[in-house]
């Protein structure tokens, strides 16, 4: 048990690490520096840099080190919570950010839930009712979402939304709520928003893990014990739950750790369509408009935020999974 | 003198046809009972005929803007004239003023008809790159097919929706095929010696799969493809973008050939290979790779949809492939507010083509990965 979580924490930093590399290459990856940029941007507002000055800034903020000193001393600044300065918002990156972390990990793993808390009785469902109608019908709801990518489904969604409906499901809170201090009101009008997107989000995860947990749950009804356990006399119900249905999840608990990047990666996305204020949105403008400060931040969050979640859900595995717990599987 | 003993045949003919059939056959005759998986091979092969015809096939010019042609709806094609006689038709294109607000408005006019034919002739084009022509698989008579028929209606620039979405499925299905391409060569070498090579070097690629897999793509991908100049033209965005998509999509790939090589690494040919003092490169390629290529083929065909959800999705954020260029995620990236939406719905059609071509693949993936076995 101590080998496996150990390897997990090695995993965890050196996942880290690589994340911390590929952020600051993305940051050092556009062709022209960012006094550059910062310069053409004051040139256009009329007051010039001029190449002195932009020297001087270059000195500064020590563009003109090796990479891998500039490297060093930006994790060393990250590392204590210093994360710059946005370009376009000219305000502290964190101050940018805000909430908006905080609520796109709530939406992740509000879709995280939704995905097990769906696919979990929809596989035992379709497994125990095999080529049922109902088996039918949600093996064809799986493959529409497995087929229609997220931002297509949020804009189909969003479409009918009004048409049929008349209700715009974009944002995660209504307008009179938007700028005001977190309040209970508050907290409810999130919980009001929050169904339709996560929704949205979870339904490709669920799909796939329905079609998981019913191959799973199939080969399982077949083996010899669980005739064994019907001829006993046990109820149907125990002799599906108590034994086959806990094997089964064995391999569909290990699919977790995949779950929360696809989530994020997700919400990125639909948070664009939706309008959603999570980071996804801000993301997306902050690359268009090259405020690579931001945008790295943004990424490297999303990247560390990831990487703990991951590392949770390992422990919950190993909690769950005794297998694990006694060292058969490592 | 022995007498010759003729026996019953021990096996059915159905038997020995299978056991006489080679692997080819196996997997054919396996694939054939999956229906919905046979139906979606055809589906797919219908999209690359598409692509490959797209000019042909679209009868306006693609890039032609015409503030007139502005969100024209679509228009039904008229097939029958007024005594009832087959006479396929259209409308031409009018200008209307409305009397109160003075604003001129274009609409088909039904004192217009124009005849639809086969064959007809329209904008220029090469066909395959090589031969200059201008025939199009049908147009209208008399006058430009561009301001008279609106099969999917027109997009704000007044340019064909129909005529633009079949060009954009040769863009969104090669990009796909290009990058599926690079990370199969990825996934076969890296996936390849992983499984071959075993011990810290199978550890290592192991433990860098795992690493890719933890880190959520998208971001990753906006990051990467935001990187792209501005500059760069089309065909250069194209690739870094194929390059950028299949850089992350390479380690399903890698997972199946690992676990293959593993199994056939045990296999007697092999060793025999090895003691034959073969080269490494040589037996993955000669002896391993054409044993497990139906399964390479099955990973492949679950490979290209996802390429070409990444490539739509980036195209859509505006961070793909970017105007000139025509593929599905740049046309539903005009589809993106609701009030385009509300305004010109047409513009979602764009999906259908996206979720049908994923859909095929993946059926068709499926039967292909049951039929690799045709033993089991």
């Amino acid at each position: 048990m101590l080998t496996y979580l150990a390897r997990r924490l090695v995993l965890a930093a050196i996942t880290t690490f690589a994340i911390t590399l590929v952020t600051f290459a993305i940051l050092h990856l556009p062709p022209v520096d960012f006094v550059t940029a910062y310069a053409a941007q004051a040139a256009a507002q009329g007051t010039a840099i001029s190449a002195a000055e932009a020297d001087a800034m270059r000195l500064a903020y020590g563009l003109n080190q090796p990479l891998w000193v500039q490297y060093w001393k930006w994790l060393a600044m990250v590392a204590s919570g210093e994360f710059g300065r946005s370009f376009e918002y000219g305000r502290p990156v964190t101050e940018v950010i805000g909430d908006r972390l905080w609520l796109t990990v709530l939406l992740s793993m509000g879709a995280i839930v939704v995905t097990w808390g769906l696919a979990l009785p929809i596989g035992i469902y379709s497994a125990v009712r095999q080529y049922s109608l109902g088996d039918y019908v949600f093996t064809f709801l799986g493959f529409v979402g497995l087929a229609i990518p997220n931002f297509l489904l949020a804009l189909i969604v969003m479409y009918f939304g009004l048409r049929l409906f008349g209700m715009s499901v974009g944002g995660l809170f209504s307008a009179e709520q938007q700028l005001a201090p977190w309040t209970w009101a508050k907290v409810v009008d999130l919980a009001q928003h929050l169904p339709v997107p996560i929704l949205i989000l979870s339904l490709a995860g669920t799909a796939q893990l329905v079609r998981i947990m019913r191959a799973n749950l199939l080969d399982e009804l077949r083996r010899p014990y669980v005739v064994t356990a019907r001829a006993r006399g046990l109820p149907e119900r125990r002799v599906i739950l108590k034994y086959p249905v806990r094997a089964a999840l064995n391999p569909f608990a290990s699919t977790i750790g995949y779950l929360l990047p696809f989530m994020v990666s997700g919400s990125v996305i639909i948070s664009v369509v939706l309008s959603l204020p999570t980071v996804g949105p801000l993301l997306l403008r902050s690359l268009l408009s090259q405020d690579m400060l931001l945008a790295s931040t943004i990424i490297l969050l999303l990247g560390v935020l990831t990487v703990i979640g991951t590392l949770i859900s390992d422990l919950l595995l190993m909690w769950i999974d005794p297998r694990i717990r006694l060292g058969q599987i490592r | 003198m022995s007498e010759a003993v003729i026996s019953e045949p021990l096996v059915t003919e159905a038997e020995t046809r299978v056991a006489v059939a080679t692997q080819r056959q196996l997997i054919w005759w396996r694939f054939r009972k999956h229906r919905l998986a046979l139906v979606s091979a055809v589906i797919v092969g219908l999209f690359y005929l598409v692509a490959v015809f797209a000019d042909v096939l679209a009868y306006a010019p693609p890039f032609d803007t015409e503030a007139a042609r502005s969100y024209i709806p679509p228009q039904p094609i008229y097939w029958f004239d007024a005594d009832g006689h087959f006479h396929p038709h259209v409308y031409a294109l009018k200008g209307k003023r409305d009397l109160r607000t003075f604003k001129l408005s274009y609409a088909p006019d039904p004192s217009e008809p124009r005849d639809l034919v086969l064959f007809a002739h329209g904008y220029p084009y090469s066909f395959l790159g090589l031969i200059p022509t201008d025939i199009h698989l049908f147009g209208v008579a008399d006058g430009k097919p561009e301001n008279a028929l609106f099969l999917l209606g027109t997009d704000q620039l007044g340019r064909d929706l129909y005529s633009r979405l079949i060009l954009a499925t040769r863009t969104s299905l090669t990009i796909g095929l290009v990058g599926v391409a690079l990370s199969l060569v990825l996934g076969v070498l890296l996936g390849g010696i992983s499984g071959l090579q075993g011990g810290w070097v199978d550890t290592v690629i192991q433990r860098v799969i795992e690493i890719l897999r933890s880190i959520p793509t998208i971001p990753l991908w906006m990051g990467l493809a935001a990187a792209v100049p501005a500059s760069w033209s089309p065909q250069q965005v194209y690739f870094a973008i194929t390059i950028i998509i299949s850089l992350i999509g390479w380690t399903e790939l890698a997972r199946v050939v690992r676990g293959r090589f593993l199994a056939l690494r045990e296999e007697d040919f092999i060793t025999a290979a090895v003691l034959a003092g073969a080269s490494r490169l040589r037996i993955i390629f000669r002896h391993m790779v054409p044993s497990f290529l139906s399964h390479i083929i099955a990973a492949i065909s679950l490979a290209l949809p996802a390429m070409i959800i990444s490539e739509t999705t980036l195209s859509f954020l505006g961070l793909g492939l970017r105007p000139p260029a025509i593929s599905w995620g740049v046309l539903l990236q005009d589809a993106q507010n609701l009030q385009t939406l509300g305004l010109a719905p047409w513009l979602l059609f764009a999906a259908v083509p996206v979720i049908v071509v994923i859909l095929a693949f993946n059926f068709l993936g499926d039967g292909l990965r049951d039929a690799a076995d045709p033993y089991g």
